[in-house]
């Protein structure tokens, strides 16, 4: 096909939100049935700023007042598109019910020296690093529109006064509305100097606002990236060595070409086959039909047992060992101890297993690539694409499109944008939507890393923990993912929660403390998940104070207080999760309690689950009680969703989240066998946002680390036994 | 060939018969609100209704259906986001990634044709959908906000 005829799909299009129906993609509700697949399912609109000039970099007003504003992170699920824009609309001074958003194309950012910052959409990181900037971005344009209307008044710009989309000159009572003012503002040079709000004057940050981004996805009209559909395009289904660090050897592809829709069967890099067909359905019965012979490579036998081996020796070798934190001398303080206590606590690999499995869209000419993807740094999807596509960085482009979720899955990796370039590399002029199955996401993730813990804490004759050793084996993923961000050769990564300060640091003072971590790197890919290694490390920690606290006779919430004398805020969550519970008065029939505290992503958690194990070790979580503090809240009821949401995730990965090793690749190849929590088993969650000011910490990733530990200090609450491997639900059956 | 009723049309479609219907809405018809996540049953992502009956999609050749099944997809609920459960999804802010949220609605919309006023034992027996986004409170919620609407526009 030629390529100009793909044109409507190139600025135009772009993912657009809005409240107000009919942008996006879409059908007239079923009324609209394209009967080939080669049609064009729905009609890309327009950018909605093409052709409009933009009010600083961050604003674009359209005559009618509509107010669209650029967001530059992504989008996929945690509601970083609406805070964002509420950053910018606080200081815009704008009618909230007018606004629309688009994403900037990565491109465009390179070309204009990264004007809207980082792309880069994890870490809980899309506020907090970039609300001052952003907030500026709307400060800009609002200063710019009220000296448009000061100049077509003739009048000075400070007796003008902007509020809700209208200028009004104070004065003389006249008004302006945006839209009547935003080409004249746009040729104004943006001012260097703003002044931004104070946050007791804050409208619309802090507010419980609903989304921008509901509609679309209540009626199906939302397109995710496997919805895609551009003209004459292709779907590939795609199967890598399922060895890690294995190749492709060879296929049969004339097994399969004579199978319906099958255009082409291409080798993708060194380890990877994919079948090319007119649709997915087709290309995946093909791939499976396909014979293939793998090289396994060098990892054949591994399994989790030769895994486990390499992680337990470890938990007391003196190879490969760094330090992230000391403090005093903790050897003496464990030799002179009245008593000590010992524990060994395990996490497995997990998978994102992101709800719309991987994929990309590419069309390759030898003068352009361009690729459409769901992606949480689309700067990153950027390059993947240009590294892959042999072109130049600016004959390449990515748009990017709303993540059917994404943990962290598709933020550090692009392998499926590689992946997608290459095999439309391979069919110049054609654009080929690869997506992934299921079974090969569960088989090519880039894993939550495996790591064992064990810990040594002493106690004086009072029961005051006096030192503790925390010795942690296994791997990291700056090794393997960042080498670039080891500290001579230190992964400070592996240390989230234990560090001495900052945004994850430790949530007690203990007077003799050795935080150590024995690298070892398994060669199996490990990756940035929901929380990273704060999901263990808070087990680690705070099952085992619990222990400590238990063994000291000591209530679990006042052990800890009283290690918290230096942390106010960390005590501030905790206790207020302990009153609203009601700790230390009965909790019902049978229910138990246990606690956890966090400082992770620069906020403050804490949470108190509640359950009951009955006799055949069947777990129910009643109740959670949690409480954040974020320093600022940009949208609490969007807060109360992800804690909800990160408890979902949190809690699968305790109950049922494992991959094991067998044969040099993942043993799990869907829900089945890597199961998530469901409707029946979700417990009642009580948030209790509290922001405290004065800082800016994240909301996606921090209550995940307190659900696992506070339910597992619950179990033993209930049955006096400590499960210290995660996933726990067939140990509790066993017990 | 396979004559299939979709949101109140019919409509022929030239595709092997094996093939699941959830990919025939996807990709034949182009109804991509139907969303593929596991293809093996587990997830629910694909839920349709079949005579008003949920089923996903993904493990139904399309051979088992004929002109006579009325099926109805997401895009086919309502014109206009109206459906009760629509309703009270927005008015709870339900969705986080949204992907899920398709299935989810029918699965919903399934359970409140049979059972128009489920409690939660009914919901946590029906509503076996995978969320990994973890929206099952505001769902249960929005279940029974719904049932709520349903009552006012009768009344
Ligand atoms: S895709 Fe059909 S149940 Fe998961
Ligand atoms: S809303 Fe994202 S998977 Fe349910």
């Amino acid at each position: 096909m030629k390529n100009d005829t793909l044109n409507v799909s190139r600025r135009e299009f772009l993912i657009t939100s809005t409240r107000a129906a009919g942008l996006g993609v879409g059908f007239s509700l079923g009324l609209y049935l394209p009967m080939s697949t080669t049609a064009v399912a729905g009609e890309w609109d327009e950018l909605p700023s093409e052709g409009l000039p933009e009010i600083g970099a961050w604003v674009v007003i359209q005559p009618d007042d509509t107010v669209i504003i650029r967001i530059a992170r992504s989008e996929m699920g945690q509601g970083t598109l609406t805070g964002l824009a509420q950053l910018v609309a606080e200081e815009l001074e704008c009618d909230w019910d007018k606004i629309i958003t688009e994403y900037p194309t990565p491109g465009e950012n390179r070309a204009r020296d990264r004007i809207w910052g980082s792309f880069s959409t994890g870490g809980s990181r899309g506020i907090r690093d970039s609300h001052r900037y952003v907030r500026k971005g709307g400060a800009v344009a609002r200063e710019m529109l009220l000296q448009a209307a000061a100049d077509r008044w003739d009048v000075p710009k400070g007796e003008c006064r902007a509020a809700n989309s209208v200028i009004t000159h104070q004065p003389s009572g006249r008004t302006v509305t945006y839209g009547q003012v935003a080409e004249a503002a746009s040729e104004l040079i943006p001012p260097q100097h703003v002044e931004l709000k104070d946050p007791d004057e804050w409208q619309i940050i802090g507010k419980p606002i609903p989304r921008l981004d509901t509609d679309d996805k209540l009626n199906g009209k939302q397109i995710f990236g496997t919805d895609l559909q551009l003209p004459g395009m292709l779907n590939a289904a795609i199967k890598a060595c399922p060895t890690f660090g294995g190749r492709l050897k060879s296929f049969d592809e004339k097994k399969v070409t004579g199978m319906p829709g099958v255009r082409k069967v291409v080798r993708v890099g060194e380890d990877a086959v994919a079948v090319v067909a007119d649709t997915w359905w087709q290309a995946n019965q093909a791939l499976d039909a396909l014979p293939i012979t793998w090289d396994h490579g060098p990892n054949a036998k591994l399994d989790s047992a030769a895994i486990d081996q390499m992680l337990e020796e470890g938990l007391s070798s003196d190879k490969e060992v760094f330090v992230g934190n000391k403090a005093g001398d903790v050897n003496r303080a464990l030799k002179g101890a009245a008593k000590t206590v010992e524990a060994t606590y395990r996490y497995p690999y997990q998978n994102h297993a992101t709800m719309e499995p991987m994929n990309a869209t590419a069309l390759w000419s030898k003068d352009k690539c361009e690729v459409w993807c769901p992606t949480q740094n689309g700067e990153a999807a950027l390059k993947a694409a240009v590294d892959a596509s042999g072109l130049p960085v600016d004959k390449c482009e990515v748009y990017k499109i709303h993540l059917g979720g994404g943990f962290g899955r598709r933020g550090a990796f692009h392998d499926f944008v590689t992946q997608a370039v290459n095999i439309a590399k391979q069919l110049p002029g054609s654009p080929v939507k690869l997506l992934w199955s299921r079974e090969e996401d569960m088989a090519h993730g880039h894993y939550h890393p495996i790591t064992h813990c064990k810990l040594v804490g002493g106690l004086d004759e009072a029961g005051n923990l006096t030192g503790l050793n925390v010795r942690i084996s296994g791997q990291s993923i700056l090794a393997t993912v960042m080498p670039d961000g080891l500290q001579d050769g230190m992964d400070p990564v592996t240390f989230q929660g234990f560090h001495a300060e900052g945004d994850h640091a430790i949530s007690y003072t203990v007077p003799n403390l050795l935080v150590e971590h024995a690298m070892r790197n398994p060669p199996v890919p490990p990756g940035f998940w929901r929380g990273v290694n704060i999901n263990q490390n808070a087990i680690y920690m705070e099952c085992f104070l619990d222990e400590l606290a238990h063994a000291a006779g000591k209530d679990p919430l006042e052990f800890r207080r009283s290690l918290m004398a230096d942390q106010p805020k960390s005590r501030a969550v905790l206790d207020v999760v302990a009153e609203k519970v009601g700790w230390g008065k009965p909790a019902g029939d049978g229910v138990h309690r246990g606690l956890a505290v966090v400082k992770t992503f620069g906020s403050y958690v804490a949470a108190c689950a509640e359950v009951s194990v009955d006799d055949k070790g069947k777990l129910k979580i009643h109740r959670i009680v949690a409480a954040t503090d974020p320093g600022h809240a940009v949208n609490p009821q969007q807060i109360e969703a992800q804690v909800e949401g990160s408890f979902v995730y949190g809690l699968s990965a305790l109950l049922y989240g494992e991959c094991t090793i067998k044969d040099g690749g993942v043993e799990q190849t869907n829900f089945h066998d890597f199961p998530s929590l469901l409707m029946d088993e979700m417990p009642e969650v009580e948030t209790i946002v509290m922001p405290s000011g004065g800082f800016w910490g994240g909301i996606g990733e921090p209550t995940i680390a307190v659900a696992a530990p506070a339910v597992l200090n619950a179990i033993f609450a209930a049955t006096g036994k400590r499960i210290r491997r995660v996933p726990i639900t067939q140990q509790l059956a066993a017990s | 060939m396979a004559t299939l009723n979709i949101n109140g049309e019919t409509v022929e479609v030239e595709v092997d018969g094996s093939t699941p219907l959830l990919w025939v809405l996807r990709e034949q018809l182009g109804l991509t609100g139907t969303k593929y996540a596991c293809g093996i049953g587990l997830c629910g992502s694909c839920t349709v209704h079949v005579d008003g009956e949920a089923v996903r999609s993904c493990t139904v050749p399309v051979s088992s259906m004929d002109a006579d099944k009325k099926i109805v997809t997401i895009e086919g609920l309502s014109a206009d986001n109206s459906h009760p459960l629509q309703q009270a999804w927005k008015e709870l802010d339900v969705p986080q990634c949204g992907y899920c949220q398709p299935g989810m609605i029918m699965a919903a919309a399934a359970l409140l044709n049979k059972n128009p006023e489920p409690d939660d034992e009914a919901i946590n027996q029906q509503i076996t959908n995978i969320c990994r986004c973890g929206t099952f409170n505001r769902v249960r919620r929005g279940i029974h906000l719904a049932v709520d609407i349903n009552k006012r526009g009768r009344s």
